[in-house]
């Protein structure tokens, strides 16, 4: 008991967000009567929220350095637009024209990158400067207009659906077996996990408890395959999003690459100390936002099925916001990849409720507004009581 | 019999269940100099931070008594209304604000809110020559010296009508003429009525200037030396921090000294801001397995620019000569280079150069080698744990487990965590900078102990100390260094405060 306990303690702030994320759910569930968790509204809010949480994952690394990008927004809107010329006005395949859409995102990200790992240019300004920049192609290479529509496999990416190979008409079959043979591999890792550290000699969670972790952790995930089966299946956004957590949420806290990150962000100097090589860390944050950034731009482009000057406006703020709220500090060093998800998920499931309820985008915006304030507050506070 | 000035009274404070202070008590009579000392984690700050309100009246058990009345401190503020002025090791100065702005900061001389600068200007200059700093009151924080940045924070209790000034380690950055001037101005104060309390690891200033000396060890009040009562000497005082008697300072070393494992030769570096200028001079060195080689110098004199033109090429440009090791040259161009080799250097500074203070034990260990607990780039999180727990029971590290943020950790843990990460990384040569600043004797002790036993090991170890005493002490060999130059070579027979000195004199004199 005193375990939990201390664990609870250790982790409260993601512990926190997840908590309150499940109670806004629950709030808007009574109050929506119920709209919010039907499977067509779940699977709405997937997919309205992809692209955010995909500059999310981005973000946080760029924030675990203690810095931040400004550009995200007017990049993946560039992209977007660059996928458009080569897709529709220049009739190149989609595969190709994804992956040319990821190398301008990746040299967009070393030209940045450049200018912040190598000159030393504060990040807040060449992103800044990137912002203003990009978005600024963009109208350029647009002329200014809407290039619609996209073919229809280009779309497939952010608002398809994985086909059902099992179909049976009313549920999506298909989905139920992924959900189960995820649970099979959940469970074989999470045994193996226990096996290592036995071996060690560690403490493990006692056999009642692992169990009933596994348990519950199945029943979820089941839960939900069932959910999305019972509308359209799992979206293939959803895949994309999942394999992103899963890579990422590896990367920072298992390799080695990750830790230098943090360790950047904890404190450059003894990282550099020890041997961290400090430039090609930032470098590469930052040439992965932009890849992301490219990634995202291609999935809102493939949503709104078209590329429009205007696109991405305010991304770079949901994605900052997203990260804040999922316990990432502005200083760095601190948070995790699934934190800032939870906080994308919290501002998706703000929306989307608001919306729900009709109530005016105006209001939604200061609500959001002040819901980032009261989640960083949280964090202050308890970081200030754990001191005391 | 003077009159009491301060009591605090069976003093006890608990943080999250475990007890700092026992039933502390201190006395300090109007006009004395009383000094606090004892170990790291003994208390003394949190004491201190009680007096000063930081802790507020309430949050712990016992009475602080000013002139006899209760004081029941909510926080900083409310102390100051009442003289207590408390000087932290950590400057509170804003750099960029000149002298007289500093001086006066939140305590403006102001009439309806509009700053009359004439007078504030006036009377910085009557404070600055109160204190003996010759600074004119416009000059910017960030263009004067630690030592003088210090002056200024006397002045600025001075110019509060201070009845009692706390100085916590006030000497700890402050080099020897520096520390000097300062004792003597508390010694001048004194004379004039000031009450000042004096918070320091160096006993031989606490001998200096104390009229009393009070004792804390584990949260209690162990005794109060009283001067012209009680024989005050360092001993004295060092049996009663931490309980037994030193016999002796430094531990003895039994091993032997092999070849040579490491060399410098003709090393030139130049300042990185000012490519003019020359800041290392045809350095000329060797160390052998298993020696301990210690580089004595005043500040300035180049130490620890030579050790970090070694390491990676942090510091300096143009940087040229030649680095052997065992015999064969090697070239170092960053530092993951310079650990591959085998180097390892422990900074001089190690809350904001040798440690991640918001990670925990267990990653800052491992992240100079995380080569060696990786496969593929991919950390093997149970190994990590496994080394971390070692090097914690090897180094004997105090913490509640490995899992505690080392900013939370005292000086001398700390020290041993930013060892551990080196030792870990398995170097044959380690360069230490400064590795004993700011802790106290005990922990001191634990780590010429831990240097003593890599130099069995055959490690070859480069010693840079600004306490004389410390590389005396410690090392087989001498090197000096002043002003950027090797000017002597001593063997420990003939190494003593005097012949160091000698040879800086010489150098010094030859140069004019």
């Amino acid at each position: 008991m005193d375990k939990i306990k201390v664990l609870f303690k250790n982790n409260i702030r993601q512990y926190g967000m997840g908590i309150a994320l499940i109670s806004i759910i629950i709030f808007f569930q009574l109050i929506t009567g119920g709209i919010l968790m039907k499977p067509l509204n779940v699977t709405n809010l997937i997919l309205q929220n992809s692209y955010i949480l995909v500059l999310a994952v981005g973000m946080f690394l760029c924030i675990l350095t203690g810095n931040i990008d400004l550009s995200v927004g007017s990049v993946a809107a560039f992209v977007g637009a660059i996928s458009a010329i080569l897709s529709i006005q220049l009739k190149v395949p989609v595969i190709p024209t994804i992956f040319l859409s990821l190398l301008v995102g990746a040299i967009i990200g070393a030209w940045q990158g450049y200018w912040i790992a190598y000159v030393r240019i504060p990040p807040f300004i060449v992103t800044l400067a990137g912002m203003l920049v990009f978005r600024g192609l963009t109208m350029v290479i647009l002329k200014g207009q809407t290039i619609a529509p996209f073919p229809e496999s280009y779309q497939i990416i952010s608002s398809g659906f994985i086909p059902d190979i099992l179909s049976s008409g009313e549920l999506h079959i298909t989905t139920l077996v992924i959900g189960v043979i995820l649970s099979i591999i959940y469970i074989g890792l999470e045994m193996q996990k226990r096996k290592n550290t036995l071996k060690y000699d560690f403490e493990v969670l006692s056999r009642p408890l692992f169990i009933a972790k596994l348990g519950v952790t199945v029943g979820m995930v089941n839960l939900f395959t069932y959910w999305l089966a019972s509308y359209k299946g799992i979206p293939t956004v959803l895949i994309l999003l999942a394999a992103l957590i899963l890579i990422y949420g590896f990367v920072t806290n298992k390799t080695v690459a990750g830790r230098h990150v943090y360790a950047f962000g904890g404190n450059e100097k003894a990282a550099k100390l020890s041997g961290v090589k400090t430039n090609r860390v930032l470098f590469w944050v930052y040439v992965n936002m932009s890849v992301l950034s490219a990634l995202a731009g291609i999935v809102f482009a493939g949503r709104l099925n078209a590329a429009t000057p205007k696109a991405g406006v305010n991304f770079e703020l949901d994605a900052i916001a997203a990260c804040y709220i999922g316990g990432a500090s502005a200083s760095g060093g601190i948070g995790t990849v699934y934190g800032c998800i939870i906080g994308g998920l919290i501002m998706g499931v703000l929306n989307n409720g608001m919306s729900i309820l009709g109530v005016s985008i105006d209001w939604q915006q200061a609500i959001k507004g002040f819901v980032l304030l009261m989640a960083v507050a949280f964090d202050v506070y308890t970081k200030n009581k754990a001191k005391k | 019999m003077a009159d009491k000035l301060l009591e605090m009274k069976d003093i006890s404070k608990s943080f999250s269940g475990v007890k700092v202070l026992k039933g502390v008590n201190l006395k300090v009579d109007k006009g004395e100099i009383h000094a606090l000392v004892g170990e790291n984690g003994a208390g003394k700050s949190t004491l201190m931070n009680i007096l000063s309100g930081i802790y507020e009246y309430g949050s712990y058990e016992g009475d602080v008594l000013l002139e006899g009345k209760k004081c029941k401190f909510k926080n900083i503020k409310d102390s100051g209304e009442k003289g207590i002025v408390i000087i932290h090791q950590e400057l509170a100065l804003v750099p960029y604000l000149s002298i007289a702005e500093n001086l006066f900061l939140g305590n403006e001389q102001e009439e309806k809110g509009i700053i009359n600068w004439n007078k504030t200007h006036t009377y910085t200059e009557k404070l600055l020559e109160k204190v003996g700093l010759h600074e004119n009151s416009h000059e910017l924080i960030k263009n004067i010296g630690v030592g003088k940045q210090q002056l200024v924070e006397i002045a600025k209790a001075l110019a509060k009508e201070v009845k009692l000034l706390i100085l916590d380690e006030p000497t700890a950055a402050l080099n020897d003429t520096d520390s000097e001037h300062l004792l003597n101005l508390l010694l001048e104060l004194k004379e004039e009525g000031m009450t000042s309390i004096i918070i320091s690891h160096k006993l031989k200033e606490v001998t200096k200037v104390a009229d009393k000396i009070t004792v804390i060890r584990d949260g209690s009040t162990i005794e109060t030396l009283v001067k012209g009562k009680d024989a005050i000497t360092e001993d004295r005082i060092i049996k009663g921090m931490v309980g037994r008697e030193l016999v002796d300072r430094f531990p003895k070393r039994i091993g032997t000294i092999g070849e040579v494992m490491f060399e410098v030769k003709n090393w030139r570096a130049y300042d990185p801001l000012n490519e003019e200028r020359l800041v290392l001079e045809d350095i000329n060195l060797y160390v052998r397995k298993g020696e301990v080689v210690g580089i004595a110098g005043l500040m300035g004199a180049g130490r620890t620019e030579l050790a970090t033109s070694i390491f990676g090429k942090i510091y300096g440009k143009n940087i040229s000569g030649q680095l052997f090791k065992e015999g064969k040259e090697i070239h170092i161009k960053n530092v993951s280079d310079a650990i591959e080799r085998g180097l390892a250097y422990v900074t001089e500074d190690r809350k904001t150069a040798g440690l991640i203070l918001i990670d925990d034990i267990r990653h800052n260990i491992s992240l100079a080698n995380l080569k060696n607990l990786s496969h593929k780039g991919v950390i093997d999180d149970n190994k990590e744990i496994h080394v971390a727990t070692s090097y914690k029971e090897k180094l004997n590290i105090k913490c509640a487990g490995i899992l505690q943020k080392v900013g939370d950790l005292s000086g001398g843990n700390q020290q041993k965590v930013v060892l551990s990460k080196w030792i870990y990384s398995e170097p044959d040569i380690l360069i230490l900078d400064e590795p004993t600043r700011g802790i106290d004797v005990g922990a001191k002790y634990e780590i010429y102990t831990i240097i003593n036993e890599l130099a069995k090991q055959g490690k070859a170890i480069i010693l840079i100390s600004s306490e004389l005493p410390e590389v005396l002490g410690m090392s087989d060999r001498v090197y000096v260094m002043n002003e950027g130059k090797i000017v002597g070579e001593l063997e420990q027979a003939e190494a003593s405060q005097e012949s160091v000195m000698k040879c800086i004199m010489q150098s010094s004199k030859e140069a004019k």
